[in-house]
């Protein structure tokens, strides 16, 4: 009764409790881990033995910026993560939009499951399943050969793919909030004034729609940004950054350059969410 | 540092040795140093087990895919399980896929005791990871073949680091249906135009640079190169060049064997490096593959169970060592994984009567032909006393660098 009562009376106490345990959360295990990530990444690493040496140097980050091949890589990483947003904008709007403002609610509610349903799925069965698919003499190929085409076979191609599917439908859902909120008088409206479909589409359906679309690019970018799965399954030879992490933790065991290499993708993101806060789409998500 | 200059000078001498007998051997390469012989090695004070006491009810064990089957891949491949009645330790095995991540998960302290290849030996050994085994409690021991034993990679100054498991080479694996005529050599994955372009297949690890610097030691004997584990910086950078034209030809690099088995059976790989474990496996899904160890020579490994300095199983760990390199656990992984066994006794218990003859088992000769993987330190593992060579460090880095 005392502790209510003093609750009741001290209501910053109140709250001050029912923030602790997020606050500790944010502060502790998810800011306290990000720290130690940039603090490992100034030290260095005895090569031969593989143990970290905890003294301050800056050979990570200049080792980073002056090899070549770490710019190529992130370049490359970059550019799939582009791609794959865009291909999963380009497939989720016309399914968001039909699942929202076509589609009966019954229709709407299978959709939905139907959407939702490959996150049921473990993501290595899915890349595996892909792997099978792409491969020499697989669904891919047999699909494509009566067109004289055949399949991109393992590389940045079959990467693209496979992540574009993994990530679609945290594309198709914010894109459906989006549309969900976006008033079927508005449409009408624009018929009545005389608007086509596409300019409906263009003048009214996309800039509600925008803040929508960046926050489902906020998931595929990111989740693209830090993949190093799927092109070890599909990926042929080829690496990303996540690749040129997992190989310094798991094989090197250069935990310090490992890290200087994890702030890439931070810094990306940073940059990115600044440009985003702008569109309003963090609103959305 | 003190200590890799110490193990440095060790195995310099021990190399030195192994140089002035391969000098004379021609082309056909030859082992990766013979003793360590009497060196200034210094390796970290670790406590060696001094007596056997009461079992403690288990033990983690790290080991390569097929040294410590328990019977849940395949019912009829257990040895572990006849372990675990014998000795009341229950076997928690952990596979790794490269000697990279075995060295990461044996800092983590959990596990007691890994199978380690003689790219990572050394390592454990110099990090203080790995204990000095004391050989006189392990009742198999007497029955190792001679040749395996207080070699460079497993021992130091005489004191043994481990329990040899078996050894074998890294092989050409081949298509037969596609590919026509048979390949002959490494040059079939590393020449210039390679008439299967696009469907090579190579090992995923900075390791594998040795096998280029083996094929330059076979094509361009002016670069000097004496042991593909010790190569300055020129010589490195060669062995790079012929990794960085391989590339474009390369479908896919493997240190799964899964993912490799996968790709040679749809085809997606139509040659490259494999173990005879995997061609074994390949083979059991009936596609047709062709497998060989080239006459010019290759690299190998030679596995050494070694327990770990922070062991709290140790006598479980002990006792593990003792039963899979016993003649019949021995005979059992080493059949089934595909090398050599390391227990001379194993040979009358293989499933296959010729097995024995066939891994050449017992022949020092052929054992001597393979280029045990080493780890690349700064002090060349050749001899020479006029150069600095390239550690593993820069084969890592140059790795990142060829995969690209």
């Amino acid at each position: 009764m005392a502790v209510s009562g003093l609750l009741h009376r001290r209501p910053g106490l109140r709250v001050g409790l029912l923030l602790t345990p997020p606050m500790l959360w944010l502060g502790v295990a998810y800011l306290g881990a990000l720290a130690a990530l940039f603090v490992t990444a100034f030290w260095g690493q005895n090569s031969f033995t593989g143990d970290v040496e905890r003294t301050w140097t800056l050979d990570n980050f200049r080792n980073l910026f002056t090899i070549d091949v770490y710019r190529t890589i992130t370049v490359r990483t970059l550019g799939i993560a582009v791609l794959v947003t865009l291909l999963d904008a380009l497939i989720a709007f016309p399914v968001a939009l039909f699942m929202a403002k076509v589609a009966s609610p019954r229709a709407q509610r299978l959709l939905l499951v139907a959407v939702v349903m490959p996150l049921w799925a473990s993501y290595l069965v899915k890349a595996y399943a892909w792997r099978g698919m792409l491969g020499t003499g697989g669904l891919v190929s047999w699909v494509a050969a009566p067109f004289g085409l055949d399949t991109p076979g393992y590389g940045l191609t079959a990467v693209i793919i496979t992540l574009a599917y993994l990530w679609l439908p945290y594309m198709i859902l914010p894109i459906f909030a989006g549309l969900e909120r976006l008033p079927g008088s508005l449409l009408e409206a624009s018929a009545d004034l005389g608007a086509r479909s596409t300019t409906t589409l263009r003048r009214v359906v996309l800039p509600v729609v925008f803040p929508a679309i960046v926050a489902g690019s906020l998931f595929t970018f990111s989740l693209t940004l830090g993949d190093y799965i799927a092109v070890r399954i599909v990926g042929g030879a080829n690496q990303m950054l996540g690749n040129v992490v997992y190989d310094n933790v798991g094989a090197a065991n250069n935990l310090p350059f490992a890290a200087a290499v994890a702030t890439i993708p931070v810094v990306v993101m940073v940059i990115y969410l600044t440009a985003v806060r702008r569109t309003g789409a963090l609103e959305n998500l | 540092m003190k200590k890799i200059t110490a193990i440095a000078s060790a195995v310099v001498l021990a190399a030195g040795l192994a140089a002035c007998g391969t000098t004379s051997g021609g082309g056909g390469g030859g082992g990766g140093g013979t003793s360590a012989g009497a060196g200034t090695f210094t390796a970290p004070d670790v406590p060696m087990k001094k007596s056997l006491g009461a079992m403690e009810g288990q033990v983690n064990i790290l080991a390569w895919p097929g040294y410590a089957e328990d019977g849940s891949n395949d019912k009829s491949v257990d040895w572990v399980t006849p372990f675990e009645k014998k000795t009341g330790c229950q076997a928690n095995v952990k596979y790794f896929g490269t000697s990279d991540e075995a060295l990461t998960l044996m800092k983590t302290g959990q596990y007691d005791v890994v199978s380690a290849s003689g790219d990572a030996s050394l390592r454990l050994i110099a990090s203080g990871d790995a204990a000095p085994v004391n050989t006189a409690l392990l009742k198999s021991y007497p029955d190792i073949q001679p040749f395996l034993k207080d070699r460079a990679w497993n021992s130091v100054n005489g004191q043994m680091y481990g329990v040899p498991q078996g050894w074998g080479a890294n092989l050409l694996m081949w298509r037969k249906d596609k590919v026509k005529p048979a390949p002959t050599g490494w040059d079939a994955v590393f020449e210039k135009n390679p008439p299967y372009a696009g469907k090579i297949t190579a090992y995923d690890s900075p390791i594998y640079i040795a096998d280029a610097a083996l094929h330059l030691m076979n094509t361009q004997p002016d670069l000097g190169i004496k042991n593909p584990y010790a190569l300055d910086q020129k010589q490195l950078d060669a062995a790079v060049a012929v990794l960085k034209q391989q590339r474009p030809q390369i479908s896919e690099y493997w240190s799964d064997y899964l993912k490799e088995q996968q790709a040679f059976t749809s085809g997606d790989t139509l040659i490259g490096t494999t173990w005879q474990f995997i061609a074994n496996l390949v083979e059991a899904d009936k596609v047709p593959v062709g497998v060989l160890f080239p006459s010019k020579g290759s690299t190998g490994w030679s596995d050494t169970w070694m327990v770990s300095s922070k062991s709290k199983n140790s006598n479980c760990a002990y006792a593990w060592m003792d039963y899979i390199a016993g003649p019949s656990a021995n005979a059992q992984s080493a059949e089934y994984f595909g090398e050599a066994p390391a227990n001379a006794k194993a040979c009358d218990l293989t499933t296959d009567k010729s097995f024995c003859a066939t891994y050449h088992a017992a022949d020092k000769a052929y054992a001597d032909k393979i280029w045990y993987w080493t780890t690349p330190i700064k002090q060349c593992l050749d001899g020479r006393k006029d150069a600095t060579c390239t550690d593993y460090g820069q084969w890592t880095q140059a790795w990142t660098e060829i995969k690209g």
